[in-house]
């Protein structure tokens, strides 16, 4: 963006109490919304009332007109649902929400998610994703859920590169351990060894229990503005310097579809031509990132994500991350320093965005020294996914 | 007996999977595949992402194909399933169609023996609603 003063950023963000599956359906994903927001404007130090856009994806049930009546916005310049599956639009709203606040579409848009899995479905059993369209080529045959829509990609993965079962375990402690720092992580104080974890079960091989990330209750909210904006807020604002949705060709619906995706990716991931227009848009290379949060729904996907995003080559990122690179602090590219969804909680990708500021805020429970830099990456497997570079 | 329970929802065609449906009813394996230029696709799109023809012809598939991917599961997503676990799935490539590929279940393999590159072919199984379905037997090698 040649004119700085109107490059987006973030310059708050919230989130409600995180909570297993079912612990906040008294409540509700709208009263969760609204709260992750009011959090994220007191945070910002913006009045309410200032907020004219809201941005969402993944059907969130908390629609605008009922936020903007709840919220009482006078204003709702600006409303935007992105479309795919699971949490693969968690980056693609704060794109839409950076293009509103830049083109002066909005002022100050708030990008939400809100999940109870209690109220409507758990997305670990049968129904919980009965909007998909090629369910015909799947349900009929037992493939009910995600672990079982992402378990061949993972098989075929280890099929073509070998990886072990401990480079996988490697995520997963990884994400624990930062967990452990968190006090907003669900599972932070219950301990996970590489022993617990090859003995953990298996739910669809070669996916163990300990692969698969949480489902959770809880909303998270982030306000998106601009850096002229940002100067009279409280926070130092956080530069969005790319965000952006993308996927490679004849991905269809990949994983959460027939399975028809090109030979050659499907053990490989869908967002190798994503980072190459992230890192050209923020100007910056894989050596220039510092913290990465990667989506976390599952640690093999990690894997493929790192490899996309240019941290290994291909059928690298076992060894990679057996090295100790994605670890807190001493790795090259600590990860997920919340916990991620393997172990702070599944918000569908927006809790890592919060977590990309608070590392760059210097905020994080395990904060990278002088982080400038970090990656976030949403919804490997589905398309369009999506994914953001932040900068201080 | 079906490899899975009845409860299991059955195929409910819709506008473009309806004929692929439909052959299986008459146990045919059959794909798209674009008039104009020949090149398969799958699952039913009503364009070719090739050469953009709206017109296409359904080709059968080839006795064999061959197990691209797998899972052995070992969770009850579906209440149906408990008490019937594991349960395979394979992912079934035909090369020789473009490598359009079926989500499906090998019937009579155990959980150790399935292997990427196995060679299978179709068998037909009747689905909780009535419909066919089609599902994959090791393919015997002589
Ligand atoms: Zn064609």
């Amino acid at each position: 963006m040649s004119d700085a003063r109107r490059q987006a950023c973030i310059v708050g963000v919230g989130e409600t109490l995180y909570t297993k599956w079912g612990q906040q359906a008294y409540r509700g994903e709208w009263s969760l919304a609204c709260e992750a927001v009011l959090k994220a404007a007191n945070d910002a130090g913006l009045a309410v009332e200032q907020i004219d856009g809201v941005a969402s994806y993944s059907n969130d049930s908390s629609v605008p007109w009922l936020m903007q009546q709840a919220l009482g916005l006078p204003q709702l310049s600006f409303a935007s649902m992105v479309w795919g599956g699971g949490g693969s639009g968690a980056c693609g709203a704060i794109a839409h929400a950076a293009a509103a606040v830049e083109s002066g579409q909005a002022q100050y848009v708030a990008v939400f998610r809100s999940l109870c899995q209690g109220e409507g479905h758990r997305y670990g059993q049968a129904g919980g994703y009965n909007e998909l369209p090629h369910l015909n080529f799947m349900t009929p045959f037992g493939m009910f859920a995600p672990p079982f829509m992402v378990a061949p990609l993972v098989q075929r993965y280890i099929y073509e590169f070998g990886a072990k079962p401990e480079h996988f375990g490697e995520v997963a402690l990884a994400c624990r351990e930062n967990a452990h720092r968190n006090p907003r992580a669900v599972m932070g104080g219950r301990p996970l060894t590489m022993e617990d974890y090859l003995t953990s079960r298996i739910i669809a091989s070669p996916l163990r229990l300990y692969d698969c990330c949480l489902e959770n209750d809880g909303a998270c909210a982030v306000i998106v503005t601009t850096q002229e904006r940002a100067r009279d807020l409280k926070k130092k604002p956080i530069r969005i310097l790319a965000a952006a949705q993308g996927g490679n060709p004849g991905w269809g619906d990949g994983a959460l579809g027939g399975h028809n995706m090109p030979v050659d990716e499907y053990g490989a991931g869908n967002g190798k031509t994503l980072a190459k227009r992230v890192y050209e848009k923020a100007g910056v290379t894989p050596a220039d990132v510092d913290t990465v949060q990667i989506y976390d729904h599952f640690t093999g996907l990690v894997l493929m994500t790192l490899e996309n995003f240019g941290f290994c080559g291909r059928g690298e990122a076992g060894p990679f991350v057996a090295a100790g690179n994605i670890r807190w602090p001493h790795g090259t590219l600590p990860m997920n320093t919340s916990g991620g969804h393997l172990s702070e909680a599944y918000i569908h990708g927006l809790n890592l965005v919060v977590e990309g500021t608070r590392q760059l805020r210097g905020e994080s429970t395990s904060q990278i020294a002088n982080a400038e830099v970090c990656l976030v990456t949403a919804g490997l497997s589905a398309s369009p996914l999506s994914a953001a570079i932040l900068g201080v | 007996m079906a490899y899975l329970p009845e409860e299991i929802p059955g195929p409910q065609p819709t506008t473009e999977d309806r004929p692929f449906w439909d052959y299986c009813q008459q146990r045919e394996l059959r794909f798209q595949r674009c008039a104009a230029c020949r090149r398969f696709r799958h699952p039913p799109t009503p364009v070719c992402p090739h050469c953009r023809s709206f017109d296409s012809e359904w080709i059968a598939a080839p006795e064999t194909g061959e197990v691209f991917s797998f899972s052995i599961v070992h969770h009850p997503a579906h209440p149906a399933m408990k008490g019937k676990l594991p349960y395979n799935l394979v992912v079934v490539d035909f090369p020789a169609c473009d490598h359009a590929r079926l989500v499906s279940n090998l019937v009579d393999v155990p959980p150790e023996e399935i292997r990427i590159g196995m060679p299978v072919t179709v068998v037909w199984e009747t689905a909780g609603n009535g419909m066919l379905v089609p599902r994959f037997k090791k393919k015997e090698t002589l």
